[in-house]
């Protein structure tokens, strides 16, 4: 997983509540088994017209296409950002696009741990600090923000300034691009042991191995 | 089953925390507690990169035996034998096929009698039991926690670290208790009260928690009625929702197939009567509900928590005291096509779904059929029930269900999730209005314009012979 320290990038609002992760990555883009390639895909029936296939056209509406914002990294929204559906798709969407953090007031669960896993910052703000960042990001050309995991900070340079909160294991995660797999290997003796007082029930052995054998 | 649910101090735990203090591997200090999986169910669209991880890495499935596969999202409810159109589906399906032989795990493919909905056939097996931890890269895991067990719905790269080392770590969540009071009138459903709740505290009222749903109205419940409750948590926000076993539970689960037998149902039955909150355990959160102030519920906005009663109004955007609330209201409005003010019950349908993880059950059908019994879907609808199941479909057609159905004008259709996500070919059209009892009416989730109605499996049934939304407690049974 990419690390991450600190990041400095250009902001595009998005301002709505509850953006859930059908928005995010519309299920006829699922069907793909790669984890590559679902940036083209980030908020499509958002932003392309044509009936919902590979094919439309891209209509410009959308914030994200508007040229002041091109490029950007950050993306600041309202509360309850990836709610619905667990699709990690979501979540390669918007690193594959280019994002690197999203900041909203708050995040469903599933999004913000499948986030974690990919090394895109989740950034909790109140919702009085997220509405000033979409205020500012609306009025100033190339509106930019510094993300510091290190120093939990959040800053503008130009009179905006948060600190935020992680819990303490996922930021060290992050600032390390840990792979959690490998770390919950390391307690394997703990795991071994667990199994050993828990087998797998018989019935549930049994059938199995038959419908394996089928 | 020598889980031991009892613990040497005395304090009072919720039953939450008695399965989590159970399933705790290692909780090594300044990290997550590392949790033990008892199951991971596995379908075709969240899987495919998590064992390409596998294969990257080295590394086996730990438990082949705890996994268990099936296909779901994005089967076609045509008659089987017929090949996939959609290739890109098809090659999915065929990933799935190819990793559940390569790494031994079980699968219950479309062509066999086990074949459903995850969520449907692990409790129809017995494989899902109390006291449980369950993953699966599926949001709407959370209705496993109808039996008492915790479950809920991970990312692919969770996905990925269950299968190789059958452990998760994992934050503690808080804890919310919703207190059902009273009794569900007549016509009002498990569905409504998921509704009903996810209206007073909203799609993020409990982000961060697990809530154990207790009250005489929750126990009155069938089994297919807590797994509909407890499958809407997560539209909730919640990571789980629970239900503490009890007689109706133990009724469900024994003489199921994966069920434990003999000996071992009595030990497990033993276990399981000690699954239920201590008298004292602290809840972070309590919330009340009055089960006999709830109605049957319709959506009228774009996520679950924009709901009304039947006979209630479209809200007008002035009754929104919160900015963003406002305007989230007044675009999901102008998505749906609706006018604020107007009467629920003027509202028309062009497509009814029964179906999806929700509502598909048995329980679901019986009571959608007696509603269409001797009836006739109005020619301006085109309504489609999909069983959960490949059992379910045969347990229907020996009932005579799928008579009904047919004979009311209804398309009866082979299991899976269907037109819930319209992964498959079942989709709304552009601007469509669906009566649909899945859990999601976000946009574009049944097909791209189209405009979902969540509803309960009778209030389905009544929108398709009607035409419009009905309330069902009107309804004039044939």
């Amino acid at each position: 997983m990419q690390p991450f320290r600190k990041h400095t990038g250009i902001v595009v609002p998005l301002d709505k509540v509850n953006v859930d992760t059908d928005q995010i990555i519309p299920k006829q883009f699922l069907k793909r088994i790669e984890r590559t390639g679902f940036g083209r895909f980030l908020f499509y029936d958002w932003r392309f017209s044509g009936d919902g296939k590979e094919s439309g056209t891209k209509t410009g509406d959308f914030v994200l296409d508007a040229p002041r914002y091109a490029g950007a990294s950050i993306l600041v929204a309202g509360k309850n950002f990836g709610c619905g559906s667990s699709r990690e798709h979501a979540v390669w969407a918007l690193a594959d696009f280019g994002f690197r953090v999203v900041i909203a007031s708050s995040f469903a669960d599933i999004f913000a741990n499948n986030s974690l896993k990919n090394g895109l910052l989740t950034v909790r703000l109140s919702d009085e600090q997220v509405a000033d960042i979409i205020r500012r990001s609306k009025q100033i050309a190339n509106y930019r923000l510094s993300v510091d995991l290190e120093a939990l900070r959040v800053d503008d340079g130009q009179g905006f300034e948060a600190t935020f909160t992680m819990d303490e294991f996922s930021r060290h995660c992050l600032l390390n691009g840990l792979d959690d797999i490998g770390l919950t290997l390391q307690h394997e003796a703990e795991i071994a042991a667990y199994e050993a007082k828990h087998p797998v029930p018989s019935e549930m052995e049994i059938d199995m191995k038959t419908i394996l054998a089928r | 089953m020598d889980r031991q649910w009892a613990k040497l101090e005395s304090m009072p735990r919720t039953l939450f925390e008695k399965i989590w203090d159970a399933h705790v591997v290692a909780a090594p200090t300044g990290q997550s507690a590392l949790l033990y999986i008892d199951l991971h169910l596995v379908h075709e669209v969240t899987s495919p990169q998590a064992f390409d991880g596998l294969r990257a890495n080295g590394r086996r499935v730990r438990q082949p035996l705890r996994t268990v596969a099936t296909v779901d999202h994005n089967i076609p409810t045509t008659p089987r034998g017929l090949p996939i159109a959609d290739a890109i589906a098809a090659k999915q399906i065929e990933a799935l096929q190819n990793n559940c032989r390569e790494f031994g795990v079980p699968l219950f493919d479309m062509d066999s009698a086990e074949q459903g909905i995850v969520h449907v056939i692990g409790p129809e097996l017995g494989i899902t039991l109390p006291g449980m931890t369950i993953v699966c890269g599926d949001s709407h895991t959370s209705t496993h926690g109808a039996f008492g067990s915790l479950a809920f719905g991970i990312g692919t790269s969770e996905v990925e670290h269950v299968l190789a080392t059958q452990c998760l770590p994992q934050n503690k969540p808080k804890t919310m208790q919703i207190l059902v009071r009273g009794n569900l009138a007549e016509g009002v459903t498990a569905k409504d009260l998921a509704l009903g709740i996810i209206g007073r505290i909203g799609t993020d009222g409990a982000t961060g928690y697990v809530i154990e749903y207790a009250g005489d109205a929750v126990r009155a419940l069938s089994m297919e009625g807590r797994m509909t409750l407890c499958n809407m948590s997560i539209e909730a926000g919640a990571r789980a929702g629970l239900i503490a076993p009890d007689e109706t539970t133990f009724a469900y689960v024994d003489g199921r197939r994966f069920a434990p037998k003999g000996k071992d149902w009595e030990e497990a039955l033993a276990s399981w009567r000690t699954l239920a909150s201590d008298a004292g355990a602290q809840f972070d959160r309590v919330i009340q509900i009055d089960a006999a102030a709830l109605a049957p519920f319709v959506t009228w906005g774009t996520n679950p928590g924009m709901v009304v009663a039947v006979n209630a109004r479209v809200p007008e955007l002035t009754s929104f005291a919160q900015e963003g609330d406002r305007r989230a209201a007044e675009q999901a409005l102008a998505y749906m096509g609706l006018e604020p003010g107007i009467p629920i019950e003027n509202i028309a349908v062009d497509r009814v779904f029964i179906g999806s993880c929700t509502n598909s059950r048995i329980e679901d059908l019986r009571s959608a059929a007696r509603v269409a019994k001797g009836q006739h879907v109005s020619p301006k609808v085109r309504a489609m029930v999909v069983p959960g199941s490949q059992a379910i479909k045969h347990a229907a057609e020996k009932e005579g269900l799928h008579r009904i159905f047919l004979d009311a004008g209804f398309e009866w259709r082979e299991s899976g999730c269907s037109m819930c996500l319209g992964m498959n070919p079942d989709i709304l059209q552009p601007g469509e209005r669906c009566a649909s009892t899945s859990n999601r009416n976000f946009e574009g989730r049944q097909g791209r314009g189209g405009r979902t109605h969540l509803v309960s499996p009778m209030m389905a049934a009544a929108a398709a012979i009607a035409g419009h939304f009905t309330d069902i407690r009107n309804w004039q049974f044939r």
